[in-house]
């Protein structure tokens, strides 16, 4: 059924027909809405015998997502930021004790300096916790990659991490097709746990595991995910099948097949890069796109094939390893067969800073004529970076640096988007 | 594609806004995307939110920098924010106030657009008198039904109806009529002054 609803809104009536049977949050921005929405399902009895546990912390949150998991409960909780470090020990216990719980992450900057916008360094903090993470580029995919999640995360006993841009996605109304519960019940069984802690049979989950069997428990994680790359494209054609559109796996590529230059980037901002590619194209320009949707495990072999016919890649990402470059880019350089001088990092976006089709065809073009540089900072104000840099230069006491950075900017009030 | 941009202040309903009239959009089987500019929500900073309009799916997400349409909540933002960036020249411009562009000291700035497309509705005082609270959104998309015929009233009826419990949506719905109903004789009253100059 065709809906026109806010995000938040769209991905909790969605968890809500994949019957979730305990969810525990801790509300943080952009994730709010979300948790709020199945809350109120819950006090309904819409959900019953769902139960909704209030916790006092993102920790507490993912720990009794934990114990609910290995009870045999299909679970789910959803955060953001600062809300995904808190909890990232029990995080890295979740995947390590194989439990299939479903996350959401409405993606958001890291502090300090404070900040509630999107970008996607929350995420990718816990790329190598042993989660799957899957990244939404719109509204219908953040729907439809919880319904896959829930199936994955059982079939493989590995939880997954749904990543949606938060507000740009979490607070946007768009227009969605909401599948029914008989579609959702076709494509989603029932969860039968591997593991259980049941009364009648007692065991142990988590035991203390030494050097004599830890690598081949690491190992196992790992050839777990390598499974997944096999399974994700077949889950999601059924999902094709069942709810009657694509959704889901592991790349897209868009009008990349002749292009000399593709675009590699992960969510929403897909869409304004497609739009910037589609008025490029009109122009002559041989450049694609290529979506990731699986950023975990890691699609290499998809993302090689992908790529082997572009001259340059532009790996746009709106997330930054300091002290290196780019995390997303860091990956494709590894997958990408030709010379690693060849794939662009340009970091965009960071902290909610609007990412304009303008800025992007710049870049795009800069990579057509070969003057890209390796590592780009778009729309960065050079000016704004120097006067700091100055500071510093000619006093010892220079100050906090994000609060005379903003002092030096001025208000900002008066200006759009 | 279409794109609306509305000022306001934080407490006015903006993004609200926004959302119903993708809503409207939507239930006239447009494709819509509403979303705010996000900020830290304080009542009475200043407020942005943007509507998207088309025929087919829409996937830019980049702020509307050249709006087609302008809903302005709160005139006083004319001093404090840039709120005619980028405006097309054919671009619509509604702004909740009693008085005229003239007596706003736009008279001069306005020349430059279609007079068709712009018009001044007292949304604040219509919504006193039906919702009781200074809400003006549902009367500013009232009027924009009847300013630029973009989105139809029985639409925007529709989707505050969706929206608002019964007894706030049927004040919320009265308001977007009595505005619409307003802004139709003012357009109707500047034909009539523009065929006797003609």
């Amino acid at each position: 059924m065709l809906k026109q609803v806010e995000g938040s809104a769209a991905v909790a009536e969605a968890i809500a027909l994949c019957r979730p049977q305990v969810i525990c949050a801790y509300p943080i921005s952009p994730q709010t809405h979300i948790v709020e929405s199945l809350g109120r399902r819950v006090d309904s009895g819409e959900l019953a015998p769902c139960e909704f546990i209030n916790v006092e912390s993102e920790f507490a949150a993912m720990s009794v997502a934990i114990g609910a998991s290995a009870a045999g409960a299909r679970a789910y909780t959803a955060t953001a930021s600062q809300g995904l470090l808190f909890m990232a020990e029990a995080v890295y216990n979740a995947a390590g004790l194989g439990l299939p719980i479903v996350m959401t992450v409405a993606n958001r900057a890291i502090g300090a300096p404070i900040n509630i916008w999107n970008d996607h360094t929350d995420a990718l903090s816990q790329r190598d916790c042993g989660w799957l993470q899957l990244f939404a580029e719109d509204n219908q995919e953040a729907l439809d990659l919880h319904i896959q999640a829930f199936r994955l995360a059982e079939e493989l006993s590995l939880p997954v991490m749904v990543c949606m841009d938060g507000f740009i996605l979490t607070h946007a109304y768009e227009r969605v097709d909401m599948p029914t519960q008989r579609q959702v019940d076709a494509y989603l069984p029932p969860y039968q746990p591997r593991q259980v802690l049941d009364p009648a049979e007692p065991v142990s989950i988590g035991a203390m595991v030494g050097p004599e069997a830890f690598m081949e428990v690491r190992y196992l994680a790992h050839a777990k995910q390598q499974q997944a790359l096999e399974l994700i494209p077949a889950w999601a054609e059924e999902f094709h099948r069942v709810f009657g559109r694509p959704s889901g796996g592991l790349v897209h590529e868009y009008r990349a097949g002749d292009a000399d230059v593709i675009v590699v980037a992960l969510g929403s901002v897909l869409g304004t890069i497609k739009d910037t590619v589609d008025t490029m194209r009109e122009q002559g320009r041989k450049i694609g796109v290529l979506g990731i949707t699986c950023f975990r495990p890691w699609p290499s072999a998809a993302v090689r094939a992908a790529l082997s016919r572009a001259r340059r890649v532009v790996v746009l990402e709106k997330s930054l390893a300091v002290g290196m470059g780019g995390i997303v880019a860091n990956n494709v350089s590894a997958a990408f067969a030709g010379p690693p001088d060849r794939v662009h990092t340009v970091i965009a976006g960071l902290g909610g800073r609007s990412i304009t089709r303008a800025s992007l065809a710049r870049v795009f073009e800069q990579a057509l004529a070969d003057t890209l540089e390796p590592l780009t900072f778009l729309d960065l104000d050079r000016a704004l970076v120097d006067r700091v840099l100055e500071r510093e230069r000619s006093q010892r006491r220079s100050g906090p640096i994000a609060e005379g950075i903003l002092k030096d900017l001025g208000v900002v009030a008066a200006k759009i988007g | 594609m279409f794109q609306i941009r509305i000022h306001g202040r934080g407490g006015q309903g903006v993004v609200t806004a926004a959302e119903l009239l993708s809503v409207a959009a939507f239930r006239q089987d447009r494709h819509a995307q509403a979303f705010p500019s996000f900020g830290s929500e304080r009542t009475g900073a200043p407020v942005v939110a943007f509507c998207r309009i088309d025929d087919r799916a829409i996937r830019l997400r980049e702020p509307i920098l050249e709006p087609d349409a302008l809903l302005i909540q709160d005139p006083t933002l004319l001093h404090q924010v840039d709120v005619f960036g980028g405006l097309r020249p054919d671009g619509y411009i509604l702004i909740n106030t009693a008085r005229t562009f003239a007596e706003l000291g736009l008279a001069e700035f306005v020349q430059q657009f279609n007079p068709t497309h712009l018009c001044t509705v007292p949304a604040t005082e219509i919504a006193l008198r039906h919702v009781g609270r200074p809400l003006p959104n549902a009367s500013l998309l009232g009027g924009f039904a009847a300013l630029s015929g973009r989105v139809s009233l029985p639409a925007v009826a529709a989707a505050i109806e969706e929206k608002f419990p019964a007894k706030v949506a049927a004040a919320n719905v009265a308001a977007a009529t009595e505005a619409f109903e307003f802004v139709q004789r003012a357009m109707g009253r500047q034909e009539a002054t523009r065929a006797q100059a003609g």
